[in-house]
């Protein structure tokens, strides 16, 4: 198995009025291509700060990221774009869709800066919305459907582009317990069949139990990584 | 791309319908205050130019009189010091090509049922020469006219409008002061002259006839003014000068004596005036483009208001692969459309205009080719330089402050 993620000895400083603040003290964690993996941790523990980091969105301030097989610390901004609209698909909290835009339209969005024609994008556009089970929906507009399936939709819009790797904040932290059901079985599927590394960070044990490892931040380091099963044997 | 971009840029646009309406209104009435001043200025240096043509060139006015008379100053032509032979050995100089004395009255013009109260004028042929005068219907009369002193008389083309409607004047004989005149030509139409009279609105007889036979005179050769023109614009000073040194001759004036005339460079005074309507169509045009300029400020406001409010979605297309040049493009293409709608609807609104002023008011206006090009590129120019600063900031947020922003 390829590597899809390989970082070492990353550390993240945030100049703030008070002083230096040290998030990310040094982490060190490969991940292998298929993967599903939960990074879970108390706020302030810097998973979101390690998750932007992961998505190209923010840099290091020192240490090493290889990004299937790419050092993203030598790379300029338009290079990273090229891999968050290449390699990454992105899910947020807040679905974050583009309210103007039909559900088509968000769905191709990442198209259009690949440089892709409107024909095929509509193609390929309807192609995922029917993967994720909306393609009866197309023109709607996201405000016209359910928190459900607006997250369904943001997960379309992160597959249009066939990336390696899914990047979810916790996806699941506006929806209820059956919608979010739906949303992991959505990504356990994704992890099965189309072998798509999955990286989601949770504070809900219950949702991190659909990963297969685990890892938790406590102060900015690892504190524990390893098989799902044995963490959450660990904590009853 | 291109094409996506735009409709990007439309929808954006008519997502605040309101907002941008008035944002491109800036654009609107500066261009279309562009238009309309430039077209009005165009309209009036056209007219001048016109009258100016209308006029003859390099001409000289000389009135008689003026100046000093026993301490009392009496106003040009108030003294009758011009005589015939003035105008002939005017015109014997090297520098000069014709020379007309005039002596004009006014009289009561009758044709059958037709009256019609004007200016009439005696003087020589060389007047239709000086003036570039010519007959559009018949003939001028000629010298043998003048020495003999008969009644004949060239009807201006607003007199035989009046008089004849559009019966021929031609071979017609017609009653000035009750006497029978025929009448040879009708002039061809000049329009008005610089001081805006209808030059069109006056009778030519020959001077000896109007001398002894319609308006009388004590003074017998007597002129009342000698019009002019010199045999190219290089000579103009020098014919003033020898003219001024051979009238002073002819009047037996001591050198210390003030002249008895007046000699005024028409064209140079015409001259003036072209300069005069140039720089106010220039001042009017730079007027207009600081509204221009406003509506430019205009629409950097509303794109700066427009980036802070799209932050989110910029935050999401930079996290989806946008490049910074994508975001850039994204709202300079927007302030962009802006403005070249704006300025469309400008162009359109100070086409209206101008044709509105042309027809309610007394206003001659010429709508330019360049006043319309210039101002749409002007407008292009302005939606890039005030789109930009907001386009950058767009383009220059950070990812995850951009997604961060409430």
């Amino acid at each position: 198995m390829a590597e899809v993620i390989r970082i070492e000895a990353l550390t993240k400083n945030y100049h703030t009025d008070a002083g230096e603040v040290c998030v990310l003290k040094g982490v060190d964690i490969t991940i292998q291509s298929g993967e599903f993996v939960a990074i879970m941790g108390p706020s302030g523990s810097g998973k979101s700060t390690f998750m932007n980091i992961l998505g190209c969105l923010d840099k290091a301030t020192s240490g090493n990221y290889f990004l299937n097989e790419t050092d993203t610390t030598t790379l300029d901004k338009d290079a990273l774009a090229s891999l968050r609209n290449h390699v990454i698909g992105f899910v947020f909290q807040g679905f974050n869709l583009l309210a103007r835009k039909n559900l088509i339209d968000n769905v191709a969005l990442p198209l259009v800066y690949a440089g892709i024609g409107a024909k095929e994008r509509k193609v390929r556009a309807l192609e995922v919305l029917k993967s994720v089970g909306l393609e009866a929906y197309a023109t709607y507009l996201p405000n016209q459907i359910s928190g459900g399936q607006q997250q369904r939709v943001a997960i379309a819009r992160a597959l249009i582009n066939r990336p390696k790797l899914i990047l979810a904040d916790e996806p699941t932290g506006n929806l209820d317990t059956k919608t979010s059901q739906e949303i992991m079985d959505l990504f356990c599927k994704l992890n099965d069949q189309e072998k798509i590394t999955i990286v989601l960070v949770t504070h809900e044990p219950d949702i991190a139990a659909y990963s297969k490892r685990l890892v938790n931040f406590v102060d900015g380091r690892i504190q524990h990584d390893g098989l799902t099963e044995h963490f959450q044997a660990s904590l009853v | 791309m291109i094409f996506m971009m735009l409709q990007e840029a439309w929808s954006a646009m008519s997502a605040n319908r309101l907002r941008t309406f008035l944002t491109m209104l800036g654009m609107v009435i500066g261009v279309g205050a562009v238009i309309l001043m430039s077209s009005i200025g165009a309209g009036t240096q056209a007219k001048v130019k016109e009258s100016i043509a209308s006029m003859g060139s390099n001409l000289f006015i000389v009135l008689a009189g003026s100046m000093t008379s026993g301490g009392v100053r009496i106003g040009s032509g108030g003294v009758q010091t011009l005589k015939m032979n003035d105008a002939s050995a005017i015109e014997e100089l090297s520098s000069i090509k014709a020379a007309a004395p005039v002596v004009p009255g006014t009289a009561q013009l009758v044709y059958q049922s037709s009256n019609w109260n004007t200016q009439v004028s005696g003087t020589t042929p060389a007047f239709f020469e000086v003036r570039d005068w010519p007959s559009e219907e018949g003939s001028v009369f000629s010298d043998s006219d003048v020495r003999s002193a008969t009644r004949v008389a060239v009807l201006g083309k607003t007199v035989a409008t009046n008089l004849f409607g559009d019966e021929s004047p031609v071979g017609k004989t017609i009653r000035i002061k009750n006497s029978p005149y025929i009448v040879l030509g009708v002039l061809a139409s000049k329009g008005q002259s610089l001081d805006g009279r209808d030059q069109d609105d006056t009778v030519m007889v020959p001077i000896t006839t109007a001398q002894t036979k319609l308006f009388g005179s004590q003074f017998k050769g007597v002129v009342r003014f000698i019009m002019v023109e010199a045999v190219s614009e290089s000579v103009m000073d020098k014919a003033e000068e020898e003219m001024q040194v051979l009238l002073r001759e002819n009047h037996k004036l001591r050198p210390n004596a003030e002249d008895d005339f007046t000699i005024r460079n028409l064209t140079a005074l015409a001259n003036t005036a072209a300069e005069t309507t140039k720089a106010m169509s220039l001042m009017l045009a730079a007027i207009a483009s600081i509204s221009l300029l406003v509506g430019g400020i205009g629409i950097m406001n509303i794109m700066l208001v427009s980036v802070t409010e799209r932050t989110r979605e910029i935050g999401i297309r930079i996290a989806i692969g946008a490049k910074q040049r994508n975001i850039l493009l994204q709202f300079l293409l927007e302030a962009l459309m802006i403005s070249i709608i704006g300025c469309l609807i400008g162009v359109c609104v100070g086409i209206g205009g101008a044709y509105g002023v042309g027809a309610f008011f007394p206003i001659s206006v010429v709508i330019t080719q360049s006043s319309i090009v210039i101002s749409f590129l002007v407008a292009t120019c302005v939606g890039v330089f005030f789109g930009f600063y907001p386009a950058r900031k767009a383009a220059n947020l950070e990812p995850i402050e951009a997604l961060r922003y409430q």
